[in-house]
């Protein structure tokens, strides 16, 4: 392979063979000589007053070397654990501590811990330690927490944390609704999901002899975000404590946060000068991991006759949990923007209440606000299409925003880069054989019968890479978009990168090498990548909302150009040649007309090492540091179709086929892009399918295993079809988007769309998430005890109310009147 | 996910096990593919002080046949039952069933008499057994063995009619091999229980039909069998499938929604049934 065509080809991942043969270093597989066995001791009431805790009996336990409660460690804390989006100033936030005090909030709170010779020894005597609760009344319903008929924090008065309105022209969106030929409206539940990574949370704090810190080995996202927010919890200064992400399997978003296990580990490391090490297990990981989604969606469409939409209106309450965790209130800000879908709606307000439940806090799950934004426009535009009586897919054709229109600037004030939605609908529609499909559709309805055809579609826009940090700030995110990144050429020609962002599984060290290889003319194998030790990497805003290659990428392909710029001048100084007069092709200068005179990049580098005959002004080696904070966001895009079979009988959902064209603009390996889509295709599938963080009505947690919280496994799902189209970013020079999180985006409304289309001649409008085959079931019973009038009255019961220990939620759309299937 | 601690006998003869059970009774459990057992001890829903492991004892594992009964070893695993030519030929349905178990690693630890010991309404293999009208072996230090019928055995939630002292040790089931059979497993996901499950056989005028997750305990649907062994249709006979059932509701199912479920699979299984006699295993 040319080192010139390298981006675009389809590279193995360099991170696979350690990981495929157990040789990853993961946080746990860490050897740590001496180290404590931190376990904690979780509440299993959702809610209560702790009156007594006995350590006395876990104390005396055999390898117990201590027993804390909160009263004991009040000494740690400089702060609060911390959350970094107060999305408003008079946001109500709890004081949060690692370990609780008074109250207990919900099921898995921790209320002491134990430091123990071996995990056996720890898990042990957390059974003996004796804590008295005084239980009270669980809150899990949103309706109910809205209403403070019982309020959590006392001190706070209410359960609502915040109210956040996107400031827009609410006259306008008045007008549109008055002056509508055609309205709908769509009540859409998103229920809890567990981000259920395949490495639970893992860490270890080691003290450095003679007060030389802390290392903070974790299982993180974010080792540079925990580094600060480590340093203002524990007050340990920032300069003392390094922090290592190992291995990380997998993270979704539930590893970008700071949680109470490492502030302990931390801070009772650099206390008791030992080091302290815990593993979660996949229970506990159920309960103390931040959930995801928990979301309650109204969203009302206006449209004129021809059912092009005037105007959007949304309304929403956001499950914020027991507490906020790092970013747990934005989580509904990052939705907010998209429920304008791909669509030229002129006219838009939202929206949202955020209230305090007992239940494990939420917080980012991929997509992160991005992917229920999408659901609630793509199923209200399958409403709208049934208002209006056309296919989903012309309705959806009369309402893109058009490929001329780009650069967009969309009625919430964002500009979208680039974009081609009916161009990629249509590479997805013919895929799957649209036609095709509905003929068949048609003819297996006329034929009667009790299993039912479904074709679903959903487009969308990912907004990922956020930035830039001033567009943040307006929102109250407490840290920027940037990301770093440093190349340098070493003396013997090979390359070091080292960047900000943090890689747990994605393969980034492949993408990465691959742009460093094109840029510089060599091998990506002599592309050494370094991340995640803020010892080697100081700075770094860390990977989450599909940012590594948008700002990480796009911030080394950056260094890249500052060391060819840096080499050039040298290069010329050797070749006796003007700096401008030099081409770089092939990891080799050449002057231009004087194809003999040529000085390999590896040449230059050692020059800048050796530096015996540097240009006067310049100075030795060969290395580039960036910080970039990008101008805009980038706005992958894509159009998904899902074709189901329904058994009407069972309720049982088939996935026949499943089509997704995601445009993430360049590729720079497909194959990575392909892994990333399938998995997130998988993930969201999963949300309208299987998965559901269940609680009674309790606050008990329902489905804190894997034999009871459905993770599809390989036979569950489909095989994915993918297609793509190529739309490059106008705003980076590589013409790269993200794509982490797209997949997620785009597949539980489609999955969805496809479900309710195969019943709508049943009479069925909507369908409860996960479309389990009780849900599917329960859904075709109501419409048929409406009289098949398209109206589903109630398809479950409310939380709250609930006999049984099904999951809870109030799902009443209403199409408006003459409206329905 | 660590178990509290035990004590462990690895058993290197049947004579050994039932001597270490002899021994400690109640605070004993046998230990053979685990499958089971092990993941209560690590979520410490199960706390036995003393682990019995019968998982080498090969002379309890495998599949024979006598005239016309076929005798499976206890610890023969899912894998192997689902796999042997003897079982195949003449009782197709468990073979079939064995393949129905958990996921491969699952199939390939976990045994028959282990499951059927564990007595989970939610198992697969004790509705087929139940169908078959088989016949489980007990042995006991002090007594020797004794036969019990498979309708006798499930006693409640996780309970059989096995005494602590008592080891199991074969199923017999009768050689089938010209019957129409079905297993009607409904799940979400396919490791998973099933939500309900229907195995039906049906040869000569004589017919079982076992229930999987219908009550605290596997079920025969015997109101069910009579009905379809005198000649009403699948649909007619799948109507009287709730009698005796003590369905249970979870995140999967209300107690209508699994009555629901059991008459459509019944209704199913009896049409497969009637539909392949003397089809192979699937």
């Amino acid at each position: 392979m040319s080192t010139t065509d390298v981006i675009g080809s389809r590279r193995l991942r360099r991170e696979d063979p350690a990981l495929l043969t157990g040789e990853g270093r993961y946080t746990d597989d860490l050897p740590i000589p001496g180290a404590l066995h931190m376990a904690l001791v979780r509440s299993p009431f959702a809610h209560a007053r702790i009156t007594a805790i006995d350590t006395t009996e876990a104390a005396a336990a055999p390898g117990v070397r201590a027993v804390y409660t909160a009263a004991d460690l009040e000494h740690l804390w400089a702060n609060p654990m911390p959350c970094a989006w107060p999305v408003t100033d008079d946001m109500r936030n709890p004081a949060h501590y690692p370990l609780a005090k008074d109250k207990v909030a919900y099921v898995g709170d921790a209320v002491a811990l134990v430091l123990a010779e071996s995990n056996a020894a720890a898990r042990d005597a957390v059974e003996l330690v004796d804590v008295d609760y005084d239980p009270l009344e669980a809150v899990i319903d949103l309706e109910d927490a809205l209403s403070d008929r019982v309020v959590i924090h006392e001190d706070l008065g209410t359960n609502v944390s915040y109210r956040w309105d996107l400031e827009l022209d609410e006259d306008a969106v008045q007008a549109a609704f008055d002056g509508a030929a055609h309205t709908v409206s769509g009540r859409f539940v998103q229920q809890r999901l567990l981000p259920m990574a395949m490495e639970p949370r893992a860490v270890a704090a080691v003290p450095a002899p003679f007060g030389g810190g802390v290392t903070l080995y974790s299982a993180t996202q974010v080792p540079h975000i925990l580094k600060v927010m480590a340093a203002v919890t524990t007050g340990i200064s920032e300069a003392d404590i390094r922090v290592v992400a190992p291995s990380v399997g997998g993270g979704f978003g539930s590893k970008l946060n700071v949680y109470a296990e490492e502030l302990l580990a931390l801070a009772l490391a650099n206390e008791r000068k030992e080091p302290v090490r815990w593993v979660e297990e996949r229970g506990e990981n159920a309960q103390a991991t931040i959930h995801g989604r928990g979301q309650i969606q109204e969203i009302d469409l206006a449209a004129d006759a021809d059912g092009k939409v005037t105007g959007v209106r949304v309304r929403l309450i956001g499950d914020m949990g027991a507490y906020l965790q790092l970013v747990t209130p934005g989580i509904p800000l990052l939705g907010a923007f998209l429920y304008c879908g791909v669509y030229d709606v002129p006219a838009f307000s939202f929206t949202c209440t955020s209230v305090f439940t007992t239940m494990t806090p939420t917080d980012a799950y991929r997509g992160a606000g991005r992917p229920e934004a999408t659901y609630a426009i793509e199923r209200a535009m399958d409403l709208l299409a049934a208002e209006v009586g056309v296919d989903p897919a012309e309705i959806r054709r009369r309402n893109y925003i058009t490929k001329d229109k780009f650069p967009y600037t969309a009625v919430t004030g964002l500009e979208y880069d680039s974009g081609d939605h009916e161009g990629a609908a249509a590479i997805a529609l013919d895929l799957a054989g649209y036609e095709a499909l509905r003929s068949e559709q048609a003819e297996r309805r006329a034929a009667g019968g009790t299993k039912h055809l479904g074709i679903g579609m959903s487009s969308y826009f990912e907004m990922c890479g956020l930035a830039p940090s001033r567009v943040l700030a307006s929102l109250n995110y407490s840290a920027g978009g940037w990301e770093s990144a440093t190349v340098r050429m070493l003396p013997t020609g090979k390359v070091e990168v080292v960047s900000g962002a943090t890689p747990h599984g994605q393969g980034h060290e492949t993408s990465w090498s691959m742009i460093v290889a094109e840029r510089l003319g060599v091998s990506p194998d002599d592309v050494e990548v370094l991340h995640s030790d803020t010892a080697i990497s100081p700075h770094g805003m860390d990977t989450y909302g599909s940012r590594s290659l948008p700002v990480g990428g796009v911030a080394i392909a950056m260094a890249c150009d500052r060391v060819i710029d840096k080499a050039r001048q040298i290069a010329a100084h050797q070749l006796e040649a003007a700096a401008g007069d030099l081409e770089l092709s092939g990891g080799v200068f050449r002057v231009k007309g004087s194809p003999d005179k040529e000085m390999p990049l590896a040449a230059v580098a050692f020059e800048a090492f050796t530096a015996h005959d540097l240009p006067d002004d310049l100075e030795p080696t060969l290395e580039a540091q960036v910080t970039y904070d990008p101008p805009n966001f980038s706005w992958p895009f894509g159009t998904h179709v899902c074709v189901v079979e329904v058994d009407e009988e069972t309720g049982a959902v088939e996935v026949r086929d499943y089509v997704a064209v995601d445009d993430c603009g360049t590729q720079i390996n497909p194959m990575i892009v392909e892994g990333q889509v399938h998995g997130g295709i998988v993930q969201g599938l999963a949300q309208a399918l299987f998965e559901e963080a269940v609680f009674d009505a309790d606050g008990n947690p329902q489905a804190a295993s894997l034999a009871e919280y459905l993770v599809p496994a390989a036979p569950d799902v489909p095989s994915l079809r993918l297609g793509h189209s190529v739309t490059p970013s106008p705003t980076n020079s590589l013409g790269v988007k993200g794509v982490g999180e797209a997949g997620t985006i785009g597949a539980a409304s489609t999955v969805i769309n496809a479900i309710v289309d195969a019943l709508s001649h049943l009479g069925v409008t909507e369908m409860r998430m996960p479309a389990s085959p009780l849900h599917v079931w329960e859904a075709i019973q109501a419409a048929r005890g409406t009289g098949g009038e398209g109206l589903v009255a109630e398809i479950a019961t409310d939380t709250a109310g609930a006999d049984r220990d099904a999951p809870s939620d109030t799902l009443s759309p209403q199409t408006q009147p003459g409206g329905g299937a | 996910m660590i178990p509290a601690s035990f004590d462990y006998v690895r058993a290197s003869s049947p004579d050994e096990a039932l001597a270490a059970l002899a021994e400690h009774g109640d605070e004993a459990k046998l230990l053979a593919g685990g499958h089971s057992l092990l993941p209560l001890m690590k979520l410490r829903l199960a706390s036995p002080a003393v682990l019995v492991d019968v998982g080498r004892l090969g002379d309890l594992a495998g599949v024979r046949q006598e005239g016309d009964t076929v005798v499976v070893g206890a610890l023969t695993t899912h894998h192997d039952v689902h796999r042997s030519d003897v079982l195949r030929a003449q009782v197709p349905l468990l073979a079939h069933v064995a393949g129905q178990v958990g996921d491969p690693q699952v199939r390939h630890r976990g045994t028959i008499g282990g499951s059927l010991a564990h007595a989970d309404p939610a198992s697969d293999l004790p509705a087929a057994v139940l169908a078959l009208g088989g016949t489980l072996t007990a042995t006991s230090a002090a007594r020797g063995s004794r036969s019990i019928a498979a309708a006798d055995f499930f006693t409640g939630f996780l309970e059989s009619a096995l005494e602590p002292d008592e080891l199991l040790t074969e199923i017999r089931v009768p050689a089938v091999p010209d019957a129409g059979w079905s297993f009607q497993k409904f799940n979400r996901r396919a490791l998973d229980w099933a939500i309900v499950g229907v195995a039906a056989v049906h040869r000569n005028g004589a017919s079982g039909v076992g229930l999987v997750n219908m009550g605290p305990t596997p079920l025969l649907a015997a109101g069910v069998a009579a009905a379809w062994a005198g000649g009403a249709s699948p649909a007619e006979a799948a109507r009287r499938v709730a009698e005796g059932t003590e369905p249970g509701a979870d995140m999967n199912a209300t107690v209508e929604f699994r009555t629901h479920l059991a008459e459509v699979l019944t209704r199913r299984a009896l049409e497969e049934a009637e539909a392949r006699p003397q089809a192979g295993p699937g």
